[in-house]
This record gives C-alpha cells, structure tokens and sequence, in this order.
C-alpha cells in the first residue's frame, strides 16, 4: 500500500516538499544540504565544452538585443540601407573592408549589420516556437499520459497524424496561404514571424508531448504519486506538483536540443521563402547568396558561419544539460 | 463530527488479479464512533481490505461505502528514513486533499499541522528530521497526518507495531479521543489482546471468518480458523496468542 517516504525517490521529490527547499525546515543532524539547482550546477560547470556552449548563447543573445547600438558603435550603416556606392562597376558587392565588415549584399545592404539583427529573428522563432510548442506537448503529454485511455489513444492518433505530416511542405502551404492580407483563422495568425513560430511549433510538439506522455505513464504507477492519492490529493495536484517537478529535467534537456533544430528549420522556411519578411534572416540570406555565392563568398560564409555556430552551441549545452541531470552518468 | 460517518462492506470480494480474489466475503457495518480491531494473520488481507476501502481496489464483488472521508495511517515500517523531512511537512502532508494545486498550504492548516502534532505529544520535536525519530514517534507523526486530514473514518495499519509504550498510550488516548469525537477507527493488528480493546473485532483469513463484540466473537474456533496452525492456545479458554514469523525486513514491490 502507499507509504510515505516513497520507497523509491526521484530526484525532485527528495528536496522539496510543497514548494518549500527542505534545507530551511530541517533540524540539526542533517547532512549537508544542496539543492538540486546547487548539484545540477556543480556538475554542469565541470562540463567545458558546454560552458563554451553557454557563453557563446549569451553573446549571440546579447547581440541580438543590443544590435541597433552596436551597429552604431561600430559605425555600420542600417540592415534595410541599399546603396550602389558599395557595388562595383559591374553591379557585384565589395567584400569585406572597413565600410562593410563582413562585405556587402548585391543590393549593396551592409552584411555585418543584417548577420546581427538576424540574430534576433533566428533567436526570437526558435525559443517562441520552442516554447509554444514545450506548453501544447507538455499539456497534451501530461493528459494522454495520466488519464490513459480514450483521452490517450486520441490524442496519441493526433500525435502520430501531426508527425506524419511532411513539415517544409506544410510550412510552405500555410506560408503561402497566410500571408496575404490580415492572415490565417480570421486575422489570428498574422503573417511573418507569428505564422513562422506557429508553423514551427505545429511540426515539433508531438515530439515534446511523447517524451512527456511516456514519462507520466511510468511515474504515475510510482509509490509517491500513490502515497499522494491515498492522502487525497486532487489530479492536478498529483500532475503538476507531483509528477511534472519530475520531468522538468528531459523537458528541459528536449527543449534546448529542439531550440538549435527549429533555427535551422527557420532558416529552411527563410530559405524556401515563406519565412519571415521585411526583416533580415539568416535562411534568407544564404539562399539569396547561393546566386552570388562564386564572386561574393563573405555573403554566404557569415550568415552561414553565425547559424552554425549558434546550432552548435544550443547542442552542446543540451548535451551538457543532459549529462549533469543524469544520475546515471558519472560526470 | 456528526452522524454522516459511516464505514460498511456489504459481501465484498477484492484482489489483484481477475479471478484470484485475496479477500471475499467481507460484511459489516460501523455507525459513528465506532471502532473495529481488524484481525489476522499475515497475508490474511487485512492491507487488502483497506486498499478497498480506500478505493485502490475495486470491489470484484459487493460494496463497500464510506462516508466521512477516509485518512490512511502507513506502517512506519514502510517509511523511508533518509528521506529529508520533517515531522511538520510529514503533519502538513495532511493538508494535501484540500489545498489547491497551485496554492502553497495554507496558514490555517499549518497551525492544524502544530496542533495535531501537540495532541500526539511531539510539540517540541516539529523541526525533527521524520527518518531521525523513533519507531512509536514517526507512528504519531503519521496518526497527526490523519488529523490533520480531519477524516471521518481513520484506517490504522498496525499501529502499535515496533512502537514503544510511551507511544503506544499516547496513540491509545489520541485514538480513543477520536472514537469520542464520533469518527470511525479500523485498527488493523495481528495482536488478540490489543484487539480485544475495540468495539467490533472483524477477523479475516482471506475471507471474514468473523465479526462482532470481541467477547462474543474471540472463541478458539474463531481464532483457529483464522490464524490456522499457527495459534497456541494457551489456557484452554478464549484466550489465544497469535504466534507470528513476521519479518519487518519484508518489503512488498
């Protein structure tokens, strides 16, 4: 029957009992508390390679949200300026040189300027779109997980329906549909960077609600999700303070490995051409580059160079994040 | 407490796999402030009888109806002892069915938590770590879980196992103080002497084998059908010790 301490433990559970860090409760004679942030961190940092990882994000970040100054720090001209001051006699860009760090566009648009408020569009798409797509998964995960049946075998056919859905035609379908006037669903789905966020979103949270789904089916049959009904606990108390504390380590592990896919797959529909308009991206950039790509290779190298190494650095940091909430490795 | 109170199994037959029950047979009926010993050996199905109850089991066959809510008090056996709690959050735990999942709980039933620690007599060991008390107090820590649950019917799982005799009067007062406040107690326990304090003594050896006033219902024949070979007899009359291999070791998956 039910009993409390649970037999077996999960990690969350052994430090926090209704909110509270157990540390500022507990009497003399404990061992050494560390919170679970505390432990996490400690083998986190241990990880170099992921640390790297982690910098190299918060200066993309940073440089994405300060971009306007420091493009006027640098003294470069604005991401929109065309000018033919910077082609040459035969309408060709100039590489790159003190006007034009990284050289210039065949529209003559300063490259330095648009890779660094490209940043911001490839960031702002793939966390909103993670995220979008984090909440639907989790919450569809956590019902089909808990409540089984019916509810599950519904939702899982969803799941299985959206995945069989191929994803950059989808994206180039409900691009072309709605963006033009107000947009989709009657002006609720604007056209650019809402539809791209949605689109995305759409095409990655089964994946999210899978990992969730499977989680809670196996948790739910745990002794301290029992020892918690047996005290009366409510289902949503049972889901979110008892069960969902437990997964928001692989949550947060998927998340930060899907963040660096949906860039590239922002940067696919970019490049197809249903991404983001008006603004400078780098999918959009590479493909307009592709044309120019034998005599202006600056064009394609930095945009390419900032969505790799930006790719790179989201999954080193989840794989580090994966390593240090494993108990099971030995880092 | 009032007259809502209500514990009754009406023919029920319970277990864990279809076809195999672990417990049939089970009728019997406990009106507010009652208290029935459940008594038998291990495996007899007395935790079977209280998962039903609980509504963990559902009945294979019969009923069995609560009113009142029900407050379930473990073995402390099964605790685990290096789980980082105190002897309040364990109290407060109480207070789980009626908080809101998003809300922290709230002042009202962390005063109840306090005081229902006072009545079991462990006032001052509140901030104690749960796994560092002894047996008999982590088994009132537990009962002052179940007040705070303020529960009608309260299902005691062996609560005088492994408990020292300070507790055990102190549970025995706080259990009888209960029984007064009309609420419905089911004392589960493989002692025939501890059951016979009771009102009601309802022995089990996968099915009921008996139940009604101890004196009436705690012959030798009873007895002998329901603990088997393992009862001695001691004197002849009525009176019969229940001889046990009890392993507290023993953990079930």
């Amino acid at each position: 029957m039910s009993s409390f301490p649970p037999a077996s433990t999960p990690p969350h559970q052994a430090f926090e009992v209704d909110g509270r860090a157990w540390g500022h409760e507990s009497g003399p004679g404990d061992v050494a508390a560390r919170s679970p942030w505390q432990l996490f961190w400690r083998r986190f940092r241990r990880d170099r390679v992921a640390v790297a990882g982690l910098v190299f994000i918060a200066v993309v970040v940073l440089a994405a949200m300060l971009a306007p100054l420091i493009v006027q720090l640098v003294g470069a001209r604005d991401p929109q300026e065309q000018s033919t001051e910077y082609l040459d006699s035969f309408g060709l860009p100039v590489g790159p040189g003190p006007d034009n760090l990284f050289g210039a566009d065949p529209l003559g648009r300063d490259v330095f300027s648009r890779v660094l408020y490209g940043a911001g569009v490839s960031l702002q798409v793939a966390f909103l779109s993670t995220g979008l797509a984090a909440l639907v998964g989790v919450t569809v995960g956590l019902l089909a997980g808990y409540h089984r049946g019916w509810a599950d075998a519904v939702l899982s056919r969803a799941m299985d329906l959206t995945l069989a859905f191929p994803v950059l035609l989808l994206g180039i379908g409900l691009g072309s549909a709605c963006s033009v006037g107000a947009g989709c669903a009657g002006g609720l789905v604007e056209p650019g960077l809402p539809l791209v966020v949605l689109i995305i979103a759409l095409a990655t949270w089964p994946s999210f609600a899978r990992l969730v789904r499977g989680q809670v089916l196996s948790l739910r049959e745990t002794q301290f999700v029992e020892a918690a009904r047996a005290l009366g606990a409510s289902g949503a108390r049972i889901v979110f303070r008892e069960i969902l504390p437990n997964l928001l380590g692989p949550i947060m592990v998927y998340a930060t490995l899907l963040v660096p896919a949906n860039i590239l797959l922002e940067a696919a529909l970019s490049f197809l051409g249903v991404g983001v308009q008006g603004r400078p991206t780098w999918g959009e950039m590479i493909a307009e580059a592709t044309q120019v790509f034998d005599t202006a290779w600056w064009f394609m190298l930095f945009p390419g160079l900032a969505l790799v190494l930006t790719v790179l650095a989201f999954n080193l940091v989840g794989d580090g994040l994966r390593d240090a909430l494993d108990p099971r490795s030995d880092r | 407490m009032s007259g809502a109170i209500h514990l009754e199994a009406r023919g029920l037959t319970t277990g864990y796999m279809p076809g195999a029950p672990a417990l049939s047979g089970v009728d019997f009926a406990l009106g507010a402030g009652r208290a029935v010993a459940v008594l038998g050996p291990n495996g007899g199905g007395k935790t079977t009888l209280f998962r039903a109850l609980l509504g963990e089991l559902e009945p294979m066959d019969g009923s069995c109806t609560v009113k009142g809510g029900t407050a379930y008090v473990p073995q402390t056996e099964r605790a685990r002892l290096d789980f980082p709690v105190s002897a309040f959050d364990v109290a407060l735990m109480g207070a789980y069915a009626r908080t809101p999942w998003w809300r922290r709980v709230a002042g009202a039933d962390r005063a109840a938590a306090r005081e229902a620690l006072a009545r079991v007599g462990l006032a001052e060991r509140t901030r104690e770590r749960f796994g560092a008390l002894s047996g008999g107090q982590r088994q009132r820590v537990l009962i002052a879980r179940a007040l705070v649950q303020d529960a009608g019917v309260l299902l005691l799982d062996e609560p005088f196992a492994g408990v020292d005799a300070t507790s055990q009067a102190r549970i025995l007062a706080v259990l009888d103080e209960l029984r007064a406040e009309g609420r419905v107690l089911a004392v589960s326990t493989h002692d025939v002497e501890q059951a016979r304090r009771w009102d009601r003594v309802l022995c089990l050896n996968a099915r009921q084998v008996a139940f009604g006033p101890p004196a009436e219902t705690l012959t030798t024949e009873v007895l002998q059908e329901t603990y088997g070979a393992e009862l001695v007899v001691l004197d002849g009359r009525a009176r019969g010790v229940a001889v046990h291999h009890h392993d507290h070791g023993h953990h079930q998956a």
